[in-house]
């Protein structure tokens, strides 16, 4: 905020320095376990697999052995083509969906645009586990277990009531005044969106797409259950490292760091945007 | 005369009544297609788990499915193992939301305010939200929490005490542990928006008029974040008390860390194959969404502005 000062009144300058200071330790502290697994992923498995330590001779054996092919193991390749089939077109079609629904939700409100907001929102209090056993069932009737379709089917369940919740808001920051003088100018409703509403709701669509694709691409419950054998996305591939026998932590932790990376870099881009549209959908 | 006037009129309004209804479902097209998917996906898999609670259905052995009316009902609440599971489940969810949300408030007031390097503080911050759960469960129980090569338990050593099994031994707490460094970034980030869209104008004038910091923080600023911090509780709820991958790759449902939702996982899927049961259980897991939902709605019903129910 731009009216905020550097500090506030009445604070002692040393005072400021302890809590900029305590504030870069929490920090440090809750991002460690991820610097940890970044650092581990260029270890040997004899130097992961020992007493903690900070300084090792680096190597990029372990990222290349957790992309190599094995015949018959589920590679790299696969499960990263996997993902992003299913996350890519899940979310196309989430976004294809949700920009309209949003738009009869706040630009031009049908009756009872609350009560479909709230329907919407209430699918999301429903826990995934007690609808598991039916949607084993019907997609092993259809034949679907085990493929892509599933899982784009379902993340598109997860996540289209979240993209209209979060689309919503941002629709509503378009002012109405706005439409109304491009109407009065003559402008048809085709150029009202991409003139005057696209421009305004761009960063919040993409903040929404991100937010999609985060939740599709880390899940696992779904993905465990109806794809283990086939159609496999990247948080099992993850699971696959880990072995009773032999030692894995290094393996495991260059595994780790192709998986989050795509999302943790999408994540840090949107950071603000993304919790905006989440919290003040809600509450403004 | 007179009467063709009337029906002059009569279709006059008619054609207006059709035309508003056009009006109406015009508005209501664009809404249709998400809506009716989400009836689809979201519903009929509840509605025939409500259904198989209903009845006797094993895989193994093979059984035809029976109608039993409430009987799988009726047990619930006498296995041991369920009861556990409940427990577990409040102490999961309870226990996670309460401590990201406290650390959250922490960390959002250091965060409202200048100092060098905010946006990086920050950008570190809210890392542990974007991780993979699967990837963050295993990262903590092979590198941090490992008795040998954890560097939590090298840390401990080194200040002479003994190695802890947290996994073995705290397995609940290792869990909420992990839940709690997913959860805190989320948390401080929704109560960072409340405390900055907090009007400056009214903690100026009070703080001329010599309110003491901690007053300032107990009779404005924590009554102002009320709604965010309602806010964040409420979502936070909605997705721990579903919690399955931490567990599964923490402890594999182990004694003590087994929540409602996994337990379901166990009796059916998991290898159970008794249905009918498993499903009765997870229509408890639904009744207590419902009930949170039902809080966390009247909650969000208040935030929302009313002009929507225009």
């Amino acid at each position: 905020m731009t009216t905020r000062r550097v500090r506030k009144v009445g604070e002692r300058r040393s005072t400021s320095f302890i809590l900029g200071a305590a504030a870069w330790l929490v920090g440090l502290l809750f991002f460690f376990p991820v610097f940890w697994m970044l650092l581990s992923g260029f270890k040997t498995e004899l130097d992961a697999n020992s007493s903690p330590r900070l300084f090792f001779t680096p190597t990029l054996e372990q990222y290349r052995e957790v992309t190599a092919q094995t015949q018959g193991l589920l590679g790299f390749g696969e499960a990263i083509m996997n993902s992003i089939v299913i996350v890519g077109v899940s979310t196309l079609i989430v976004m294809l969906l949700a920009v309209p629904a949003a738009y009869a939700l706040s630009i031009r409100p049908i009756k009872k645009a609350r009560d479909v907001l709230f329907f919407f929102i209430s699918t999301k209090f429903l826990p995934i586990v007690a609808g598991i056993l039916p949607l084993w069932i019907i997609a092993r009737n259809l034949g679907i277990l085990n493929t892509r379709l599933v899982l784009i089917i379902l993340y598109m369940g997860i996540n289209l009531p979240l993209a209209v919740w979060m689309l919503r808001s941002f629709f509503k920051e378009v002012p109405p005044a706005l439409i109304e003088a491009a109407q009065l100018d003559g402008a048809n409703l085709r150029q009202q969106i991409t003139r005057v509403m696209l421009p305004i709701v761009a960063p919040g669509l993409a903040a929404t797409a991100l937010l999609v694709v985060i939740f599709a691409w880390n899940e696992f419950f779904l993905a465990v259950q109806l794809n283990p054998v086939d159609g496999s996305t990247i948080p099992i591939w993850i699971t696959t490292f880990v072995s009773t026998r032999g030692n894995f932590l290094a393996k495991l932790s260059a595994a780790s760091t192709l998986a989050v990376l795509p999302v943790v870099i999408a994540g840090w881009i949107a950071q603000k945007r993304m919790i905006r549209g989440l919290a003040m959908g809600a509450v403004k | 005369m007179e009467q063709a006037v009337k029906t002059e009129s009569t279709s006059i309004a008619g054609g207006h009544r059709a035309r508003m209804r056009r009006e109406r479902w015009t508005r209501r097209l664009p809404l249709l297609p998400a809506l009716l998917f989400t009836i689809a996906v979201t519903q009929i898999p509840f509605l025939m788990n409500l259904w198989y609670s209903l009845t006797e259905w094993k895989i193994t052995p093979p059984t035809p499915r029976t109608f039993t009316g409430l009987e799988n009902y009726a047990t619930l609440f006498t296995n041991t193992f369920f009861r556990s599971a409940v427990w577990i489940t409040t102490a999961m969810t309870v226990g996670a939301v309460v401590i990201s949300v406290a650390l959250g408030l922490g960390i959002a007031l250091l965060l409202d305010r200048e100092f060098f390097g905010r946006g990086i503080v920050r950008t570190l911050l809210i890392t542990p939200f974007l991780i993979m759960p699967v990837v963050a469960g295993l990262i903590w129980k092979n590198q941090i929490f490992h008795s040998l090569y954890g560097v939590l338990n090298w840390v401990i050593t080194s200040l002479g005490f003994e190695p802890i099994e947290f996994v073995g031994r705290l397995p609940l707490w290792s869990i909420i542990i992990v839940l709690v460094w997913q959860w805190t970034p989320f948390m401080m980030l929704i109560i960072l928006a409340g405390l900055q869209s907090q009007p400056t104008d009214i903690l100026e004038a009070a703080r001329v008029d010599g309110a003491s910091s901690w007053g300032l923080f107990r009779y404005i600023t924590l009554p102002g974040l009320r709604p965010y911090l309602e806010l964040g509780a409420l979502l936070g709820s909605i997705y721990l008390i579903q919690v399955f991958d931490h567990i599964d790759v923490i402890t594999g449902g182990g004694p003590g860390s087994t929540n409602v939702p996994y337990f379901v996982y166990q009796r059916s899927i998991g290898g159970g194959w008794d249905f009918g049961q498993a499903a009765a259980y997870s229509t408890v897991v639904v009744a207590a969404s419902i009930v949170i939902a039902t809080i966390g709605l009247r909650l969000l019903g208040g935030l929302l502005p009313k002009e929507e129910t225009a």
